[in-house]
C-alpha cells in the first residue's frame, strides 16, 4: 500500500506549494497543489490505480501525462455536468474538484466484471461476430442488451448541461500549434518579423518538453525559457497565446478548429463564464509544432498500474515534482533512456535496472548517466503485480532469466512525431528509416511542421527548425524575416531515434491498445483470419478506436503486425487519423446555438401589433406568423377563420404577408434574366405593371410561385413564397453567377427590409384609400388589376402598390420599409374594421386559396410539373428558361399523371384531412387501388362544407365524380365530389368587383 | 470453418490458432463470367446472391483500397423501410425482409437491432407529410405507424420533447421493425460468405479502364493488376461510379458529396433507439460500444474529399443538444466523411447501361446501408439474367429521360 504517503518531492516542479487544494477520488480526500492534473495529484498521494478496462476490467493506472493517456479515465461532476471518460493526465487540479472512478463495480479495487478475464479465450478480437446467433431471436432480446449494459466506460450527464459554451472566430497570418520549444521559436520568429500570430497549446502551461525534462537554453531553464518567451509574446501587439487550446482538426481553406477551456479549471467560476470555447481560426499560414507522441513496449501484463511512458515519468518528477515509484525499472530501445536514469536518480528513486535489448546499448546508457544499476541486455518479458506492479521478468541476451522487484516501469519505444493534423486533410505519414517512426508526408496547402512533430527530435535543432519555419511563413506573407538566431543548449544527441520493431521475449497477455483491450494474440487472430490491412485490423480488433484514437497503441499494433507479416512497418500504412486531435466536447461544438437560438425565430415587422390584438401564432420555416386573429367569443381556430374568411369576402381584410420573399433585381439585362429565371414571359411585362410568376428546378418540376413586377425599365421587385425564400435567392444567385453570367443585372433580397400586406374584399379600395396619400389615384382607371407602382403613404412614408389577388376578391398588396411595417398594419386594420372588416391570418389565407384553387407549397412538393398542377397555360412556349429542356420528357406529359383538383365534402360536416388517400367508392384500402392524396384542406364558409385540394391520377377526367378520403390514422372517411380546382368564382369576377 | 457454439469453444480451447482466413486473397484470374467493380456491401452482396441464387461462381469483386473500406464502413447503419412511392418501399422493404435473417444466412453476426427508427416531426408540414407516409405505408403494408410526443418520449426517454424547444417534437413516425446493424461486419459476412462458394476477391485492385470489344459490348476491365476479362461487367463504386462509368464513355446523372459522420466517446446504455429528425438535420443512434453515432449532412458543394467542413458537423450539434440536452458534456471523437453519389430524383439506378454487358448500380445518396442486402439480391439477378428484377426496373437509368422519376428527397425524406 502506497496511499497515505506523499510522494512529492521537496523542491522543483511548477507546482505551488503554497496553494494546497482539496479533492476526492472514489469518495476519498486527497490534497494537491495548484499546478497539479488530478493524474500528479493521485500519484503524489501514492494513488496509482485509476481505472478498469473496457472488456476486461484489468486493474489500471497512469500510463502518460498528456492528452495521449488511454487508461486514466474518470468521471468528474455531476447531474448535468457529470463528464465521463474524461483524462485524468489532462484534468487541471482545482480546489473541490471530485473524480470517480469508471466501468467497475463494486469498487475499483474489487471489480466483479473482471471474471470477464477468464474467459478471455473465448471474448477474443470479433468474437461477437462468430456468436449470439441462435437462436436469432435472442440476439435482441438476451445478447445485444447484455452486451450494451457490459459496453460503454462512462455514464452521460443526468440532465441538460447548465453551463454556456460559445464560438468565435479568429483570423491571423500564421497559427503555430504546440508551445513547445519549435511552437515557441516558431511563433517568436512570426511575430517578430510583424506577422498576426496566434499560438495555441492543448496544455495550461507553455513549455512542452521543456517543463517536462530538465533543459537549459542560453544559460536559463527550459520552463524559465517557455516562460520569458510567452510573457514576450503577450506583450507584442500583434500575437496571442492561448493555453488550455487544443487544436483538433484542419480543414479546407485555411481553417483550423480549436477548443479553449475557459473554465474547467476553476472552483467558481465567474457567473455568466463560458465553459468552453470553439475558436474557428483562419490562417494564411499553419505551423504545426505538436510535438511526438512517446511509443510503450510490448510485454507481458504491460497494463499493470506502475508501467508508465519514460517521458511521462520524467513529466512527473520534472513538472510536478512527485515521484511515481520507489523503485523503476527502466525498459527502453532508446537512448533517451539515459535522461530518464538520471532524474530518477536524481530524485532520489531507486533505480533496480537498465534493460535494453540492443547489443551494448544498456551498459553504454548506465554508464553515460553515472547511476548505479543493473544493466540488463534484454528485454522484459512481464509486469508482476496485480493491482500494482511489484516486479519486472526479465530475460537477457544471454537466455537468463531476471525477476526485478519495483513498482514502476517506464518504458520507451521510441517517439512518432505527432502528424495527427497533417493527415486530415488526406495527407499520408511517410516512414523515416533514421528516426523509426511514420512522419508527417505532404502537407496541405500553407501548413508546414517543425521540431518533434517534424521529426527533429533534439531540442537545438526544434528551435531553429522552429525559427526557420515561423520566419519561412512571415516571409512567405510579404514579411521581413527577423535575423537568425542561434540558441545555446545543454547538448543531446538524437536520443529519440528507436526501431519500431517488435523484441522477442513477452510472455503471457500482452496488450496493443491499453483501453480496448486488444492483446498481441488479438492481433494474431485477426490476422490469420484475413484482417491483414491496418485498417481491417483496427475494425476487426478495435485497436485504435479508443478514446485516444490510438495514439500509442497506433504504431504498437503496425509494429506487431508487421512482425506477424514477417514484413517492414514501413510496408505498412498507418490508419486515418481523425478529427478531433483529441475529443472535443459536443456542447462546444454547438456553441451559442442552443435553445431558443437555435435558429433566429424571424418575426415581421407588424408582429408586435399582431400580438396585442391577441393573435394565435404557428411556425412557417423560420418565422412566426398570425395562424388567426380569435375576437369576441370565438373559441378557437375554425371559428375565426371561419369568420375572418367571411369578413373577407363581404367586406375587407387585410393580412401580413411580409414573410414572402422579396428581391430587388435591377441592371439592364434584368428582363433578360427574369425571362431565363421564370417559366413564364415576365420580361415582356410592361413598366408599371405585374404579374404571376412561376419557378421551376432544372429537372422541369415546380419549384415556387410568387411575382414579379416592373417598377421601371431597369428594375423588378419579385416576390417568392415564405418558406422558399432562401432557396429562390440561392437559386436566382446561382443562375446569374452559373448559367448567365454575362447579363448585367444584380439581386439584392430585401425580404427584411420591407413589410407588405394583402388588403383583401370588396371594400379593399376604400381600405387602401385611407391609409395613402390622398393624392395616389386608386381608381380602376388609375390603378387597374395587375398594376404596380410606388406610391406614398398617408404621413408621405415610401410605398409600393400592387394589384394582386390570392383570394380570388378585390385585392391589393402594399408594402413600405420595414420601419413604418407596424404603423401601416394598425392603420390598415383600423381602415377594414372601420369598413367592417377585420384582419386575417394564415388560416384564413389558406381557406380562400383553396377556395380558388390556388397551389402552395402543399402541392409545389418538388414532385409536381406545371401541368400536373394546372399551370402549363403559363409556361412560355417560345423563349429559353431554367427546366425548359427536362419539361418535355415523355412521362411528364402523360395525362395519367396525378394532377390538381379540388374536392368537396358530400356531408358538410364531413372531414376531410391532408393526407388522407383517395380511393374510389367501395375499393379497399390498399396500394394497388390508391388513386392520390389530400395535399391541404380546410373548410369553408363560403361553400358551408369542408374542401380540400388533392392530386389525384386522372385528375380532369374525374371532375364530377365521387371519391373517399380515407385517413386511417384517426378514422377519417369522408366522402368527396371532385370539382375543378376553382371552387368558388371560377370566373374570377370578383376581382374587380 | 462454420462458426457455431461448438466451434467458438473447441477454438477457444485451442487458443484460437485453427480459425482460418475469413476470406481467400487471390490474385485475380485471366477473364470470369462476371466482374463487380468495387467490393463494398451492395457489391460483395451482389456476388454472394449470384453464386448462392445463380449458382454464378466464376465472379470476381474487385476492389481499389481495402473491403468494405467506403461507404460501408463510413455510414450511421440505419435500416428502415417506410419510403413514399411504392418503388421505393418495394426494394426497401425487400432489404428489411432480408435484414430478419441476414445473420443466420451468412453465418455472421451483422447484429441487426430492431430497435426502432423514430422520425421526428416539428411542425404542422412534417406531420402532414409524415402522416402522408404512414398512410402509403399502410396501404402497402408497411410497418409505420403516427405516434404523439409524449409516446415518443416514453419510447427514447432522453429525448426532450418540451413544447419550449425552438423546434418542439409534436410527434413522430415509427417504425419498430427499423434500426441497425454492425456495417463492418455486413461487408465481411457477405465477402466471408461468397468467397466461400468460390467468388474472388481481389482488393488493391484498382480499374483503369473498361475495355469493349468492337461490337461496343464490354470485354473486361483493365486493372492495376492487369486486364481481366469479362463479358459482364457491374459498377457499384458509390461515390466514384462517374469516374468508373466515364471510363466507358456513360456519363451518370450523379453528384459526388462529402457527407459526415461521427460519433462520441463511448457510454454506458442512453438511448435505446433510432432518432431522425429531417427538419433540424440530426440523426442518432448509440453503437453496441457505447458511442453515440450521429449523422450529419452532405456540403453544399460536390467534392470527392473524403471530408466534410466544419461549420456541417457544428450544425448537426446544435441540433442534437436541442433535443438530447444531456448530451453537451460528452465528447466527439471521431469525425469523417463519405463520399455519396446523389441522382436527380435521390433514388438509385440499378439496372443495364447504353454499353452492352455493362450494368451499374448506384445513386444510394445517403441512404445506401439499409438497402445493402436488398440491393445485391436484385443487382444479382440483373448480371444473372441481363433483365432488371421487377424490384429494379422502375429505378432504371432510363427514367431520366423519360421523366418516370421516384423522388423521395422532395417533401421531407432528404436524408433516408
Amino acid at each position: 500500500m502506497t496511499a497515505g504517503r506523499s510522494f512529492r518531492l521537496a523542491s522543483g516542479g511548477l507546482v505551488a506549494r503554497d496553494a494546497p487544494l482539496r479533492f476526492s477520488f472514489d469518495g476519498a480526500d486527497y490534497e494537491g497543489l495548484a499546478g497539479d492534473t488530478l493524474a500528479s495529484a493521485l500519484l503524489a498521494n501514492g494513488v496509482r490505480l485509476a481505472g478498469r478496462s473496457f472488456k476486461y476490467h484489468r486493474p489500471r493506472g497512469i500510463v502518460a501525462a498528456g492528452s495521449e493517456e488511454p487508461n486514466a479515465l474518470v468521471e468528474l461532476g455531476a447531474v448535468g455536468r457529470r463528464e465521463p471518460d474524461t483524462r485524468a493526465t489532462t484534468a487541471e487540479l482545482f480546489d473541490g474538484l471530485s473524480a470517480r472512478s469508471q466501468n467497475r463495480w463494486p469498487s475499483l479495487r474489487f471489480d466483479a466484471m473482471a471474471v470477464n478475464s477468464l474467459f478471455a479465450p473465448l471474448l477474443g478480437a470479433g468474437f461477437y461476430y462468430k456468436t449470439f446467433m441462435w437462436p436469432a431471436s435472442f440476439w435482441e432480446r438476451l445478447y445485444e442488451p447484455l452486451i450494451r449494459r457490459a459496453a460503454g466506460l462512462g455514464r452521460i450527464a443526468e440532465a441538460r448541461d447548465p453551463d454556456r459554451y460559445e464560438t468565435v472566430h479568429d483570423h491571423c497570418d500564421v497559427l503555430v500549434v504546440g508551445a513547445g520549444p519549435a511552437g515557441i521559436a516558431a511563433a517568436l520568429a512570426a511575430a517578430r518579423a510583424g506577422a498576426k500570430t496566434i499560438l495555441v497549446e492543448e496544455d495550461f502551461v507553455a513549455g512542452g518538453r521543456l517543463v517536462a525534462d530538465r533543459r537549459e537554453i542560453d544559460g536559463v531553464g527550459g520552463a524559465e525559457f517557455a516562460r520569458a518567451a510567452q510573457a514576450e509574446l503577450a506583450g507584442l501587439p500583434n500575437a496571442r497565446v492561448l493555453v488550455r487550446t487544443a487544436l483538433f482538426g484542419a480543414y479546407d481553406h485555411g481553417e483550423y478548429g480549436a477548443v479553449e477551456r475557459v473554465t474547467d479549471h476553476l472552483a467558481d467560476p465567474p457567473p455568466f463564464a463560458v465553459r468552453q470555447r470553439l475558436r474557428r481560426i483562419f490562417a494564411k499560414r499553419c505551423i504545426v509544432a505538436a510535438g511526438a507522441i512517446e511509443r510503450p513496449l510490448p510485454f507481458g501484463d504491460n497494463d499493470r498500474p506502475g508501467v508508465m511512458l519514460a517521458g511521462a515519468v520524467r513529466a512527473y518528477l520534472n513538472r510536478y515534482a512527485v515521484t511515481p515509484g520507489t523503485r523503476a525499472v527502466v525498459f527502453a530501445d532508446n537512448d533517451d533512456a539515459a535522461r530518464t536514469l538520471a532524474d530518477l536518480a536524481l530524485a532520489g528513486v531507486e533505480v533496480a535496472a537498465h534493460v535494453d535489448p540492443r547489443p551494448g546499448a544498456a551498459a553504454r546508457l548506465t554508464a553515460a548517466s553515472g547511476v548505479a544499476t543493473r544493466a540488463i541486455e534484454g528485454v522484459v518479458t512481464r509486469a508482476l503485480g496485480r493491482l500494482a506492479v511489484t516486479g519486472a521478468a526479465s530475460v537477457d541476451a544471454a537466455g537468463a532469466a531476471w525477476r526485478v522487484d519495483c513498482d514502476l516501469i517506464a518504458v520507451s519505444g521510441g517517439w512518432t512525431p505527432s502528424a495527427h493534423l497533417t493527415t486530415h486533410l488526406g495527407g499520408k505519414p511517410a516512414w523515416r528509416e533514421d528516426i523509426g517512426a511514420f512522419a508527417p508526408g505532404a502537407l496541405p496547402p500553407g501548413m508546414a511542421v517543425a521540431g518533434a512533430a517534424a521529426g527533429d527530435f533534439g531540442l537545438a535543432d526544434a528551435l531553429t527548425g522552429g525559427w526557420a519555419a515561423g520566419a519561412r511563413a512571415a516571409q512567405d506573407l510579404g514579411f521581413a524575416p527577423p535575423p537568425p538566431r542561434e540558441p545555446k543548449v545543454d547538448p543531446d544527441a538524437p536520443a529519440r531515434a528507436s526501431t519500431l520493431r517488435v523484441h522477442p521475449g513477452a510472455r503471457g497477455k500482452v496488450f496493443v491498445d491499453l483501453q480496448n483491450d486488444v492483446t498481441t494474440g488479438d492481433v494474431a487472430l485477426a490476422r490469420r483470419e484475413g484482417f491483414r490491412r491496418p485498417e481491417h485490423l483496427k475494425r476487426y480488433t478495435t485497436l485504435g478506436m479508443a478514446t485516444d484514437q490510438g495514439k500509442t497503441s497506433g504504431p504498437l499494433g503496425l509494429a506487431e503486425l508487421a512482425a506477424l507479416e514477417g514484413r517492414e512497418v514501413s510496408d505498412l500504412a498507418p490508419t486515418t487519423w481523425r478529427p478531433p486531435f483529441t475529443p472535443v466536447a459536443i456542447g462546444a461544438l454547438a456553441g451559442a446555438h442552443v435553445g431558443p437560438d437555435l435558429q433566429p425565430t424571424r418575426l415581421p415587422p407588424a408582429h408586435a401589433v399582431a400580438v396585442e390584438m391577441g393573435a394565435v401564432f404557428v411556425p412557417a420555416g423560420p418565422w412566426l406568423r398570425a395562424q388567426y386573429y380569435p375576437q369576441g367569443a370565438e373559441s378557437g381556430w375554425l371559428e375565426a377563420a371561419d369568420a375572418e374568411v367571411r369578413a373577407v369576402r363581404a367586406a375587407a381584410g387585410v393580412c401580413d404577408v411580409s414573410t414572402l420573399g422579396k428581391f430587388e433585381v435591377a441592371g439592364a439585362d434584368a428582363a433578360a434574366f427574369l425571362d431565363f429565371a421564370f417559366a413564364n414571359p415576365v420580361g415582356a411585362l410592361a413598366p408599371g405593371r405585374v404579374r404571376y410568376g412561376l419557378l421551376l428546378r432544372d429537372d422541369g418540376m415546380a419549384m415556387d410561385d410568387g411575382t414579379v413586377a416592373r417598377l421601371a425599365p431597369h428594375r423588378f421587385v419579385v416576390t417568392s413564397s415564405s418558406v422558399g425564400g432562401p432557396a429562390a435567392h440561392l437559386h436566382f444567385d446561382f443562375q446569374r453567377q452559373a448559367r448567365k453570367p454575362d447579363l448585367d443585372v444584380r439581386i439584392e433580397n430585401v425580404t427584411s427590409q420591407w413589410a407588405q400586406f394583402s388588403v383583401a374584399g370588396p371594400r379593399a379600395r376604400d381600405a387602401i384609400a385611407r391609409v395613402l396619400d390622398p393624392a395616389f389615384d386608386v381608381s380602376d382607371a388609375a390603378f387597374p388589376y395587375l398594376a404596380a407602382g410606388e406610391a406614398r403613404l398617408a404621413g408621405g412614408e415610401p410605398a409600393r402598390l400592387f394589384r394582386l389577388s390570392y383570394s380570388g376578391e378585390r385585392a391589393y398588396e402594399i408594402a413600405t420599409p420595414a420601419q413604418w411595417g407596424a404603423g401601416l398594419f394598425r392603420a390598415l386594420v383600423a381602415a377594414c374594421e372601420e369598413l367592417g372588416g377585420r384582419a386575417y391570418g394564415l388560416e384564413a389565407l389558406n381557406v380562400m386559396r383553396i377556395e380558388k384553387g390556388h397551389v402552395a407549397g402543399s402541392e409545389i412538393d418538388g414532385r409536381t410539373t406545371p401541368r400536373d398542377l394546372g399551370l402549363d397555360k403559363f409556361v412560355a412556349k417560345k423563349k429559353d428558361f431554367v427546366g425548359r429542356a427536362m419539361l418535355s420528357r415523355p412521362t411528364l406529359l402523360d395525362p395519367a399523371r396525378p394532377s390538381l383538383v379540388g374536392l368537396r365534402s358530400v356531408e358538410p360536416d364531413a372531414r376531410i384531412v391532408a393526407g388522407a388517400h383517395l380511393l374510389a367508392e367501395g375499393a379497399p384500402f390498399d396500394a394497388r387501388h390508391d388513386l392520390g392524396h389530400v395535399t391541404t384542406f380546410g373548410h369553408s364558409p363560403t361553400l358551408g362544407r369542408w374542401i380540400a385540394l388533392a392530386l389525384v391520377k386522372d385528375g380532369a377526367a374525374r371532375i364530377g365524380t365521387r371519391l373517399r378520403a380515407v385517413e386511417p390514422l384517426r378514422g377519417h372517411d369522408a366522402l368527396c365530389e371532385v370539382v375543378a380546382p376553382a371552387q368558388f368564382d371560377p370566373e374570377g369576377s370578383r376581382l374587380h368587383g | 470453418m462454420k462458426f457455431s457454439f461448438a466451434s467458438v469453444l473447441s477454438n477457444a480451447l485451442g487458443g484460437n490458432a485453427a480459425w482460418p482466413a475469413q476470406w481467400r486473397s487471390p490474385e485475380p484470374k485471366a477473364s470470369y463470367d462476371a466482374v463487380i467493380v468495387g467490393a463494398g456491401g451492395h457489391g460483395l452482396a451482389t456476388a454472394y446472391y449470384m453464386a448462392k441464387e445463380r449458382g454464378l461462381t466464376n465472379v470476381a469483386v474487385i476492389e481499389k483500397g481495402w473491403l468494405g473500406g467506403g461507404n460501408t464502413g463510413r455510414n450511421t447503419t440505419i435500416i428502415r423501410s417506410n419510403y413514399l412511392w411504392e418503388e421505393s418501399e418495394a426494394i426497401y422493404e425487400h432489404a428489411m425482409g432480408l435484414w430478419q435473417e441476414l445473420s443466420t444466412e451468412l453465418n455472421y453476426n451483422v447484429m441487426y437491432s430492431a430497435r426502432g427508427v423514430m422520425m421526428l416531426a416539428h411542425d404542422r408540414h412534417d406531420v402532414e407529410t409524415f402522416k402522408r407516409h404512414v398512410h402509403a405505408n399502410r396501404l402497402a403494408g408497411i410497418d409505420n405507424e403516427w405516434i404523439s410526443a409524449g409516446e415518443a418520449k416514453a419510447f427514447c426517454p432522453p429525448l426532450d420533447v418540451s413544447p419550449t424547444l425552438r423546434f418542439p417534437v409534436v410527434g413522430a413516425a415509427l417504425q419498430r421493425c427499423g434500426g441497425v446493424a454492425r456495417h463492418d461486419a455486413v461487408a465481411w459476412g457477405y465477402a466471408r460468405a461468397a468467397s466461400a462458394m468460390g467468388v474472388d476477391i481481389v482488393q488493391n485492385c484498382a480499374v483503369t479502364g473498361i475495355r469493349r470489344d468492337p461490337s461496343g459490348a464490354v470485354a473486361g476491365v483493365e486493372t492495376s493488376k492487369g486486364f481481366i476479362g469479362a463479358k459482364k461487367v457491374g459498377v457499384v463504386a458509390a461515390g466514384h461510379t462517374s469516374t468508373v462509368m466515364a471510363m466507358a464513355g456513360v456519363r451518370m446523372p450523379l453528384e459526388s458529396y462529402p457527407l459526415q459522420a461521427l460519433v462520441s466517446e463511448p457510454v454506458k446504455p442512453f438511448m435505446p433507439c433510432v432518432v431522425m429528425s429531417n427538419k433540424i438535420h440530426a440523426y442518432m443512434s448509440q453503437s453496441d460500444k457505447g458511442e453515440l453515432v450521429i449523422g450529419a449532412g452532405t456540403d453544399a458543394y460536390t467534392s470527392y474529399s473524403q471530408r466534410g467542413a466544419l461549420h456541417i458537423s457544428e450544425h448537426t450539434l446544435e441540433a442534437i443538444c436541442e433535443l438530447f440536452p444531456a448530451v453537451r458534456r460528452l465528447r466527439m471523437l471521431r469525425n469523417w466523411g463519405g463520399i455519396v453519389d446523389v441522382t436527380p430524383d435521390r433514388s438509385p439506378i440499378i439496372g443495364r447501361t447504353p454499353v452492352a454487358g455493362l450494368f451499374v448500380n448506384c445513386g444510394w445518396g445517403t441512404g445506401g446501408f439499409k438497402a445493402t442486402p436488398g440491393s445485391g439480391h436484385v443487382f444479382a439477378h440483373t448480371l444473372a439474367t441481363g433483365e432488371p428484377h421487377p424490384i429494379a426496373a422502375p429505378f432504371s437509368l432510363d427514367r431520366f429521360r423519360t421523366g418516370r422519376l421516384i423522388d423521395e428527397a422532395a417533401a421531407a425524406a432528404v436524408a433516408h
